[in-house]
Order: structure tokens, then sequence, then C-alpha cells
């Protein structure tokens, strides 16, 4: 599904460099990445899901060279077949839940919102506990359920691939479980891929593979990892 | 574009109150000058209509402007007195019908109006409740005025002296309200009509009062014996109402010929007469002037008309430092819009559908705009000629 081979990445002006020799995923693997802040995890994502170019290296995306295509190509690319779930994107206070859900098929034509989909987007509520709630603007919604709503709408384009940044990292242990049970469901549904970043090790042993960040850069570029992360996240996961 | 719209209008429609003041400047910006051109417009239609229906005016020498304001429009401020010596001169030429005007009194702010009965002819006037004044101490109103002063036919009317301290001044005369006229669109329609003599009676120039008594009746006067030679003595009562029963003691002292008015309404029979007469008024040695209303307001409406012209050089300035403000107001949103559009941007929104989006939203303002603009031309449409009465016209 996913194979990264020589990318490299700089902003110039933070700094900042990402180094990844080789990273591979299968189809339909459920994958978490773990790592301090800071070293890249966000940026790899956004790499991968066409957002950010890279300065060189080959993106193979579910057998399309990202590399390769243009800014529109991507954009289409990421819209059809990669949904992203981010920890802070908010949804739009000026749309109401179904709105919100269905508001990637407004913003690029190449979806098409037609009944199938908004039936689609019913059913995904529905599932999501939000049926009842598809009415309301995101103002009267909970954390937890304005993160279900973001869920959806990364979902309801039936997703290849499936990229959640911290997608749990504000919410209480119950939403958690449930949102990522969401993510593998709608995975395993489709089987679609599962690129997961998170700090949330308890969620982890639920994961096919978990991946130390940190193993996949040159080693040259990495900050010194505490001592605290060490004991609390890598010694019982890797 | 459909998906754009119900996004922009969706966002508009949630930051209500920013969308209400962007709306409401946009379409007051677009609107006033409109507005302003609609009421000049309809203030030279109105004030060029009033002109153009009154061939000619004679009145005292002077600002032909000012005796064109006085006669045709009421207008308190300008005193200007012929008397009715003219209005026999006019006549016996022959050549041209007088109408004569007397404006110098008002009642409550509306101009008291002295006519004969042939101006409600000229003028079209009719009456719309009640009947046409009949006798001396009457009066009809103007649509606007009876609506303002609450006055319907039956109703008394008390003219409002010109001076307090002026003991020898004009003191008020109860009018009795005979009709109201129907709506007529002009200066008419603000007036109290009442008849020239009933002018006169206010002007202190006629008046009642209870009967004198023979000589023989009071003793030790030094009058002579003369059937004809009455006493009055000092509990003699002045009536300041006009009755049926008081009207018989009403009476005017001196020369008719030498009562005062302000203006005659000239009405030439034909072109060669009004030439003959504006020949006639032309000497350097003659006290009065006889002037056409249509030049001396097209005048004025030029000068209006530079004013006009300066308020769109003021508006300009004013709707450009507006537009510059919106704009920055506009901006400075976008910049606190910077997270949403980031997200949208993140879920697959090129940077062209966000300036669709930008652009769709102003399109909304845009329209909306327009129609509450279109809404408050068309309402000043309406309404214009009673805007231009009120505020435009002298």
């Amino acid at each position: 599904m996913i194979a990264v081979d020589l990318l490299r990445f700089s902003y110039s002006k933070l700094g900042f460099s990402l180094n990844i020799d080789e990273f591979k995923i299968e189809s339909g693997e459920k994958v978490a990445i773990i790592g301090p802040s800071g070293v890249g995890k966000t940026t790899l994502l956004k790499i991968i899901a066409g957002i950010i170019r890279p300065n060189f290296g080959e993106i193979q995306v579910d057998g399309v060279g990202l590399h390769q295509l243009d800014d529109q190509a991507r954009r289409n690319f990421r819209i059809t077949r990669i949904g992203f779930v981010f920890q802070e994107l908010e949804l739009l206070d000026y749309l109401n839940v179904f709105d919100n859900i269905i508001h990637t098929y407004r913003i690029n034509p190449v979806l098409d919102l037609d009944y199938s989909v908004r039936e689609r987007a019913h059913r995904l509520a529905d599932e999501v506990g939000l049926g009842n709630k598809l009415a309301r603007m995101p103002d009267a919604l909970s954390q937890g359920e304005r993160q279900r709503a973001a869920v959806c709408r990364a979902l309801l384009p039936n997703p290849r691939l499936i990229l959640a940044d911290e997608a749990t990292g504000n919410l209480d242990p119950a939403n958690k479980s449930h949102i990522l049970d969401l993510l593998f469901q709608s995975a395993d549904k489709g089987n679609a891929s599962l690129l997961a970043v998170t700090h949330d090790h308890e969620l982890l042993p639920r994961f096919d593979r978990v991946v130390d960040f940190r193993s996949l850069l040159d080693i040259q570029h990495i900050p010194p990892i505490s001592e605290e992360y060490r004991a609390n996240v890598l010694t019982r996961h890797c | 574009m459909q998906h754009d719209f119900y996004l922009a209008w969706r966002y508009l429609r949630h930051h209500r109150t920013r969308t209400f003041i962007l709306i409401a400047c946009l379409s007051l910006l677009a609107t006033l000058p409109l507005a302003l051109h609609e009421m000049l417009d309809e203030g030279e239609t109105q004030m060029t209509a009033r002109a153009e229906s009154t061939p000619l005016l004679l009145g005292s020498k002077g600002s032909a402007l000012d005796l064109t304001l006085n006669a045709l429009y009421f207008n308190p401020t300008i005193q200007t007195r012929i008397t009715m010596a003219e209005v026999d001169r006019i006549a016996e030429t022959g050549w041209a019908d007088p109408l004569p005007v007397y404006v110098r009194f008002r009642v409550q702010n509306h101009p008291l109006v002295g006519v004969t009965l042939d101006y409600f002819d000229f003028r079209r006037l009719s009456i719309a409740h009640g009947s046409m004044m009949a006798m001396l101490g009457e009066c009809v109103l103007g649509s606007d005025a009876a609506e303002a002063l609450g006055i319907k036919p039956g109703n008394s009317l008390l003219t409002t002296p010109e001076n307090l301290f002026d003991l020898s001044g004009a003191y008020p005369l109860k009018l009795h309200v005979a009709g109201v006229l129907a709506k007529s669109h002009t200066p008419d329609d603000q007036a109290v009509l009442i008849d020239l003599q009933t002018a006169w009676v206010i002007e202190g120039l006629g008046h009642g009062h209870s009967e004198g008594k023979k000589p023989e009746q009071i003793s030790g006067l030094p009058f002579g014996q003369a059937d004809a030679n009455l006493v009055h003595d000092a509990k003699l009562v002045t009536y300041s109402e006009i009755t049926p029963e008081n009207l018989e003691s009403f009476h005017f002292h001196g020369n008719p010929s030498t009562y005062p008015i302000s203006a005659v309404i000239v009405l030439p029979h034909d072109r060669k007469s009004s030439t003959l007469l504006k020949g006639r008024y032309l000497d350097n040695e003659e006290k009065v002037q006889l002037v056409q209303p249509l030049e001396s307001i097209q005048g004025l409406m030029k000068n209006i008309f530079r004013v006009g012209v300066l308020f769109d050089a003021v508006l300009v300035l004013v709707g450009s430092a507006m537009l510059l403000a919106l704009g920055l107001v506009f901006a400075l949103s976008l910049r606190l819009r910077q997270r949403e559009l980031q997200t949208i941007f993140l879920l697959g929104c090129s940077k062209t559908k966000v300036l669709r989006l930008v652009a769709a939203e102003i399109l909304l303002l845009g329209l909306a705009s327009s129609a509450v603009c279109l809404a408050l031309v068309e309402l000043i449409h309406f309404y214009v000629g009673g805007l231009v009465r009120q505020f435009i016209m002298p």
C-alpha cells in the first residue's frame, strides 16, 4: 500500500530535515507510529497524503507514484483514496454535522455528491451515534462527538488508506476506544490500510505493527530520546 | 458553482451580524447617490411643473426668485408687497387675467394664503371633504396641512399673531374650516387658504365690532348731532371670530386699491398679450416687476445641481473610504479564517477553490446589498414626492 524510498525533505528556514531510506506498509495493515514530538511524524503523514512534496525520493501509495504527480493530481488522489483524520482539524463552525461530513464533496469536483453519498453519510453517522445530531452545529457537540464527525468526514469517500494524526489525542479513554474502533472497522470493511500517529500507548496493542519513528530516521538527525518516553512506550511495545 | 454558493451562504448566515453590517454598509453606499439624484430629479420636476403652470408673475421690484418663491411656494421668509391697484392695472389692459395672492401670515407653521376663488380653478384644486369657503372668516386646508393639524371641516383654527409685543399688529382671528382640498402634490397641500378679504381682516384693515351709540344716547360728548355720527365707548367689543351673526358688522377702512397683496399671478390671453405685458413692465421707473417664474426656477435649479455635483464628489470620496474600510474588514476576516481555510486546504480544496468560495461570498453580499439598495430606491421612489416637498421645496 505504502512504499517510501530514499525520502529527503527539509524545512530550510526551520533547520528541520526528514530522511527516511525505506518505509513500507502492506495493504490492509494497521500500523501505529510512535515517537517524540517534533521529529517529523506529521510531516511524513502529510508527504504520504500528498499534501507536502518531498525534495527527493519515491512515494508509492496504492500503486501510484505521488512524487510524479502535480499539485492538482495529488489533491485529487488524496481526496479520493485517502481519509485523513487530524487531531486538531476542527469541524467548520458554520456548517452543521451533516454538511461537515459531506464537506469534502463540496470543495473538490472530483467527488460527486449524489444521493448514494448522502445515504452513506447518514449511515456512517448512525454507526458513530450521531444519527440524531446531524442538524446540530459543531459547538453543540461534545469533543468526542466532534471527533466522531471528523472521522465520518474522513471515511465517507471509502478511502483505501486511512491516515490518523493523533486522532484520539484530546479524548477521554472511552472516546479514544470508540474512535479507534471506528477506524479499525472501517479499514476492515474496505480492506484499507491504517497508519496512525499516536502517543496513546494503551492503544498500541490493537495495531498489527508499531513503528518507532526514530528507527526510520538517519540517526545523525535524531534528538536524544527521553528516559520517560523510553520507559513508558518503547520498552512496552517495540 | 452550486456548492460554492451553498458554502458561502452558510458562512454568511452563520456570521449574521458581520453579514448584516457589510450588507448595510454596501447597500447604503449604493443607495445614497441614487436617492440623492432621484430627489434632485423629482425636485426639479415638481418645481419646474409649478413654475411652468404659472406664465407670469407680478410683484415688487427686487429678486425675481424671491418673488417666485413667495408666490408659488409660499416661502414665508420673503416679504414682498404690492397693492391691489396693480391687479386693477392688469385687468384694465384686457390682455390678461390677474389672480392676486397674499402670503404673509402663518398658522402653526403652515402658510396662510389669501387668494380669490379663481385661484382654485387656476390650480385645479378641488374639495375632498366639506365645502368651498363661502363666507368671510372661512378657510380651506390643503390635505397635508389638514392631516398635520388634525383638523376636519367644521373645526376652527386660530391664526398666529405675528408679534406678541406689537399691540398695533395683526391680532389672531378664529378661522372656520369649510373644507379640505384633495391632494395635489403641490405646495397648496401645505397651505391654509383664505379669501383675500379674510387676510385683510387678519391684517387689521377690516374688522367687526359691537354697534356704536348715537351721540344723543351719550351725554356731554363734544360731537355734532348728525344722524351718521356714531360714538364708541371704551367697552367696545372687537370680534375675534366671524360668525353669521356678526358678519354684517365687519367692514373695511381705507381705499381698497391700497390694500396689500404679495403678488399677482398674471394669465395672459395669448402670446401677443404676454409680450405686450412684459414690454409694459420693462420701464425702469416701474416699482413692480413682471417675471417668468420658469426662468427664475431654472436659475435656482442650476445652483441646486451645482450642489448636487458637489455632493457626488463628496460621496465618491466617502464611498471610496468606506470601500477601503470594508476591504480591510474583509481582509482581516480572511486572516481570522486562516485556520478554517487551512482545514479545507488540507481536506483537498485547491487555492483556486478557496478564492472561488471567497468570491461567492462577495457575490452574495453584493447581490443582497443590491436587493436592499433596490428596495430602498423603490421605497424612496414611492415617497420621493413627499420627501422633496418636505426637504427640498422652498
